[in-house]
């Protein structure tokens, strides 16, 4: 029981360290704070679902369609609507507060194209779900792949933000963006490639949530919220910070819903959130305040 | 000159019931409901640019407590209790976010809503079993429409003189520069915490006093996140930081609301988000300061002709 429900937690873990990656890009780099960001995760889970139920397209081969519109539409979301705001703001608080606000309109307008098409009942799909046999509990395939894909996802942009020439350009802008142009970097472009690839992964986020979750097109906002919860737990731009921090939220969750009560599973997300928030607010692995 | 204009608007208002049908009285209750939320919201949220977007939350639970305790207290006690519990939310929430950077507010604040209704849901299906609630009160339209617009004056009395006060200067040079606030001996975190509770308790009343409106209520109802949405987009656009901008705000939008709802049901809140984008881009500051920005350019070419 106590092992089944570590299990599912760090599956569930790992999916949360996937999505809060691409938020920390976003926020980190591109200095934008998306509410809208869960919204892609969602819309990303119902092109999956399309793919497979109408057109018989697996998820695996999804990705290669979902993750690169997830990337072109982020990346006109930040051209055509975040760009004006950042040049009209050159200090970050004003940024930060009118790029919540755009962001919090854009939230509104996508949830509201998929009630249109979809209806605001819960989806599901199911693809890989025979049970898997490990150290004597049983758990579904699809839970295992998108574990596997979650991993897959994190050490990937990792080692590119770490090890290439690219990476590193990346983090000079997110460490100090008033200096970065002294050494030649284009702010702007890194900012907004920086902010699609959050959205390319926040896509592979929501195919990998739509192959073991149900979803509904109202529930962006509560993966915005976790989302956002494990990058502040992790640090804000630090990678394996969201990464540790993921997989605790996932574990408590599954911990609290499986021993205590489902109904309870956000309250205890919302007071990890609390407790970090009152002693350590620059993150659990972050560096000393700002 | 402005008390006595403003006193003649209210006695002339509060005889709207008199003649107003079923239809505009729920119309005038809609849109007082609106004005005493943003103007409660921009009291707080205007100066200190910290964005709440948990309205609906306090507002949820003013309605719920009413309809938990309608049948056994009397209803001044209700409001009273409402009142009470919304103080102890708000400072709670303020007490845990508002020391920290603004952003944190605001992303605590985005979820709040959230955590309440499922607390609440949560509350009601394993303690006292039942999910919905019915609320009996012997209270007409016409009496919700004067407890609103008592609320309403009072709320534009408390703003008003918060704007005079010392403690709306002090907010306000926090707003501006947190540091230079410090530096004059302004207690930050006392000073927001009073502006956001006062704010707060606000807004659970009028949730309060709405609740015999809709006879029913679940936690999906009075917990909709629209509602928090609704009011951020108008104290926008009539511009939070004046002491009649929300409530300007709150007149033409909430009856665009009710149009839209009513005629474009299905595509309301794409229309809403692209509204709500547009005032960001094009009215930062609201309609009445670009109003007055626009007026004193128009009046400096003017002169210089």
């Amino acid at each position: 029981m106590l092992f089944s429900a570590i299990l599912t937690g760090l599956v569930l873990g790992g999916t949360y360290a996937l999505v809060a990656m691409g938020l920390t890009l976003q926020y980190g780099v591109a200095r934008i704070m998306n509410l809208a960001y869960g919204d892609i995760i969602i819309a990303a889970s119902f092109g999956a679902f399309v793919l497979f139920t109408a057109l018989g397209i697996n998820p695996l081969l999804g990705m290669l369609i979902v993750i690169p519109a997830g990337f072109a539409l982020s990346w006109l979301i930040y051209a055509v609507m975040l760009q004006p705001l950042a040049r009209r703001s050159r200090d970050r608080g004003r940024l930060e507060g009118d790029s919540i606000l755009a962001t919090f309109g854009l939230l509104f307008v996508i949830q509201g194209v998929a009630l249109v098409i979809f209806g605001s009942g819960f989806m599901s799909y199911s693809y890989l779900a025979v049970p898997v046999d490990i150290l004597g509990t049983t758990i579904a395939a699809n839970r295992l792949l998108a574990f596997g894909l979650a991993i897959t996802f994190g050490l990937g942009l990792w080692l590119v933000l770490t090890r290439t020439r690219f990476g590193t350009v990346i983090r000079a802008v997110a460490a100090n963006p008033a200096s970065a142009p002294l050494v030649g970097i284009d702010v702007d472009s890194v900012a907004r490639f920086a902010f699609a690839i959050g959205g390319a992964l926040a896509a592979a986020g929501g195919v990998v949530v739509s192959m073991y979750l149900t979803f509904s097109a109202t529930m962006g906002v509560i993966f915005t919220m976790k989302a956002l919860i494990v990058v502040i737990m992790g640090g804000v731009g630090n990678l394996m910070g969201a990464l540790a921090a993921g997989l605790i939220l996932g574990l408590v969750e599954t911990l609290v819903a499986s021993f205590i009560d489902p109904g309870l599973t956000l309250a205890a997300t919302y007071l990890i959130f609390l407790a970090v928030l009152v002693v350590r607010p620059q993150g659990l692995f972050g560096k000393a305040a700002r | 000159m402005k008390f006595v204009l403003a006193l003649v608007a209210l006695v002339a208002l509060a005889f709207v019931p008199s003649f107003a049908g079923p239809y505009p009285l729920g119309l005038g209750i809609g849109v007082l409901g609106y004005g005493v939320l943003a103007t409660a919201w921009a009291m707080f949220s205007g100066p200190t640019r910290y964005i709440s977007l948990a309205t609906v939350a306090f507002f949820g639970l003013g309605a719920y407590t009413v309809a938990v305790l309608s049948e056994t207290l009397p209803y001044p006690v209700v409001l009273f209790v409402a009142a009470v519990i919304g103080l102890v939310v708000a400072l709670i929430v303020g007490l845990a976010t508002l020391r920290l950077a603004g952003i944190y507010f605001v992303i605590f604040t985005f979820g709040l809503t959230e955590l309440v209704r499922q607390l609440v849901t949560y509350y009601e299906v394993n303690v006292t079993r039942t999910l919905g609630r019915y609320v009996f009160l012997p209270l007409g339209p016409e009496h919700i429409y004067w407890q609103l617009l008592a609320l309403l004056a009072a709320t534009l009395g408390m703003a008003y003189w918060v704007r005079q006060s010392r403690i709306g200067l002090a907010l306000r040079v926090i707003g501006d520069d947190p540091v230079v606030a410090s530096h004059l001996g302004i207690r930050i975190t006392r000073t927001k915490l009073t502006l956001f509770s006062i704010s707060c308790v606000i807004m659970t009343l009028a949730g309060a006093i709405q609740a015999p409106r809709w006879t029913y209520i679940e936690p999906s109802i009075v917990f909709n996140p629209t509602t928090s949405f609704l009011v951020v987009i108008m104290a926008l656009l009539g511009g939070p930081n004046r002491l009649f901008g929300p409530l300007l705000g709150a007149v033409p939008l909430f009856l665009l609301f009710e149009w839209l709802s009513a005629n474009f049901p299905n595509h309301y809140s794409i229309i809403l988000g692209l509204l709500f984008i547009a005032i960001v881009f094009v009215l930062p500051n609201g309609v009445l300061a670009a109003g007055e920005s626009l007026w004193t350019r128009l009046s400096r070419r003017e002169a210089r002709t």
